[in-house]
């Protein structure tokens, strides 16, 4: 069986894949790759299924030996990757020949990289996905980020593997996006015309704050019209919620499933993979727009994910 | 509308048994007879969010189907509630907000103790982080609002309280729940069956234990 050793586990650095859906009368929300759309492409340039587990890194990278060597891909935002002394581009299969080490560093763009390997990783699914829920301690590799010395089993890959690359053209169209395009949330009523307009004019900073749970936004205090007295209900990934304090947070993969504070706005589908290239101190900004469009957006969007005549250059 | 891929569907106006009943019948048919759309459902007092694949239909189709489930629900049997007793050592450092309880309701803590042990309460659903059941209902004479500034961690097994409803952090997790005790039994367990100490609709009692019990049932 070949293995992936942790030499240096970078800032963060977690086994995700498309997470567990359909638990949420447990309390358990689903998890899963904070941008799963790289997550799926870094697996399909592997041969893998587009939800087979990679590891998911944040901000910095670290340093990972496969003593067998690999096929591996790397997605999402550019670590400055290395392999033995190599530069490793982005969105290609790469070789690794045994005993060879690959070094990731601080990231050159966006938040998180993730590092797809043909075959996968192999960790005990929890309800159905190999996705860790940091806050609980539950899934992934024994419930936590990796550390050093860790050593991860990587199944058999499947197929020969194509050398080919994700088209520039697929790239731009699924580039991270600074401006999010929200619809009405359920209680967007319970904010004054103002205080929706200022929503949507203001500029808000990621704050350092933020993570898989949640990511908290520094800007004007966006006061609800009636405090309190919200009975507490369930809310969607990519809910932003209002806190007393008049703060905006979106609640993400790892999110608290129910809530009682008022959302004032919802993050659509094809946005949500962007909120996990966000790092903190970015500025962004919400853009309104309609479930129609959304939905159609998003249609088009997994219609060009599940095309690899599209996908590949 | 909760988002583009998720609907709102509210039962209820209320927290109570009314709208809880009608909750708990509507999950429990979705869950038996799962739309091929269905991706998640999230019940909660009064509501219950259904989060659908947008790829193959769309609101209203959804909402219709709903709305046709919500009928036939009427006549689904809520299922067993089981009866799940927590053991709780309250006050001291297990439960650092006790003794401010009492004294915003001007009792000893003995009182509030002898009341949040007294009660049966009703499961009303579980949400929050795996395995946090909203309990309820907590007795006005000893209910408090939240703490203005939540802890960053609450350690797991702490019981808490907040306006009418009561509930056990199961991990470590941020918190604004007013803390009485801690119970040494784990509240969520990924090798157990069921995993969640409390279901949905179950009944839930708390009894009062020692420090010394508290540390002989305390796992390692």
């Amino acid at each position: 069986m070949s293995l992936l050793e942790v030499e240096s586990p970078g800032l963060l650095t977690t086994v995700q894949d498309l997470g567990r859906m359909g638990f949420g009368a447990l309390g358990v929300s689903p998890s899963g790759a904070a941008d799963p759309v790289a997550l799926r492409l870094g697996n399909l340039l592997v041969g893998n299924e587009p939800g087979a587990a990679a590891l998911e890194l944040t901000l910095m990278g670290g340093s990972f030996v496969f003593p067998e060597g690999a096929v591996i891909a790397l997605a999402g935002a550019d670590f400055g990757a290395t392999l033995n002394g190599q530069r490793v581009e982005l969105w290609s299969p790469h070789a690794v020949p045994p005993g060879a080490k690959l070094i990731l560093g601080p990231t050159r763009n966006f938040a998180r990289c993730y590092l797809a390997i043909a075959g996968g990783i192999r960790v005990a699914p929890f309800l159905g996905s190999a996705s860790t829920h940091l806050l609980s301690g539950l899934g992934g590799y024994e419930g936590r980020a990796l550390r050093k010395g860790d050593v991860l089993e990587l199944g058999t890959p499947e197929k020969k593997i194509r050398q080919r690359k994700i088209s520039q053209t697929v790239l731009l169209s699924l580039k991270p996006r600074k401006v999010l395009r929200v619809t009405e949330g359920p209680q967007s009523d319970r904010f004054s015309e103002d205080t929706r307009q200022s929503f949507f004019r203001t500029t808000f900073r990621v704050s350092e704050e933020s993570d898989r749970m949640g990511l908290r936004l520094e800007g004007p205090v966006l006061a609800a019209k009636s405090a309190g007295g919200m009975i507490t209900e369930g809310v969607p990934l990519g809910a932003v919620q209002v806190t007393p304090s008049g703060q905006p947070i979106i609640l993400f993969v790892e999110q608290q499933t129910t809530g009682g504070y008022p959302k004032i706005a919802n993050v659509i589908g094809v946005d949500l993979h962007s909120l996990g290239q966000l790092r903190p101190r970015v500025e962004i900004r919400f853009e309104q727009t309609s479930l129609a469009v959304a939905r159609s957006l998003w249609r088009e969007q997994e219609r060009l994910l599940n095309s690899p005549e599209q996908l590949f250059a | 509308m909760a988002s583009d891929q998720a609907m709102l569907v509210y039962l209820g106006e209320e927290i109570g048994l009314p709208a809880h009943e009608r909750v708990l019948k509507l999950l429990r048919l979705l869950q038996k007879e799962p739309p091929e759309w269905l991706r998640n459902l999230q019940p909660a007092y009064c509501s219950l969010m259904v989060t659908f694949d947008a790829c193959r239909v769309e609101h209203a189709e959804v909402e219709a189907t709903l709305r046709k489930f919500e009928t036939r629900a009427i006549t689904e049997r809520p299922g067993i509630a089981r009866r799940v007793e927590i053991p709780v050592c309250y006050g001291g450092e297990l439960g650092p907000d006790l003794d401010d309880v009492a004294k915003a309701h001007g009792m000893n803590a003995s009182d509030v103790i002898r009341i949040h042990a007294s009660c049966t309460y009703q499961g009303y659903f579980l949400g929050f982080a795996p395995g946090f059941a909203y309990l309820g209902d907590l007795p006005e004479e000893i209910a408090m609002p939240r703490l203005e500034t939540p802890r960053k961690k609450v350690p797991a097994g702490s019981v808490g309280i907040a306006g009418r409803q009561t509930a056990v952090y199961p991990f470590g997790t941020p918190g604004g729940w007013r803390l009485i005790g801690r119970t040494p039994v784990a509240i969520f367990r990924s090798d157990r069956k069921p995993m969640e100490l409390v279901s949905m609709g179950d009944q839930v009692r708390f009894r009062a234990i020692s420090r010394e019990e508290f540390r002989e049932m305390e796992p390692g």
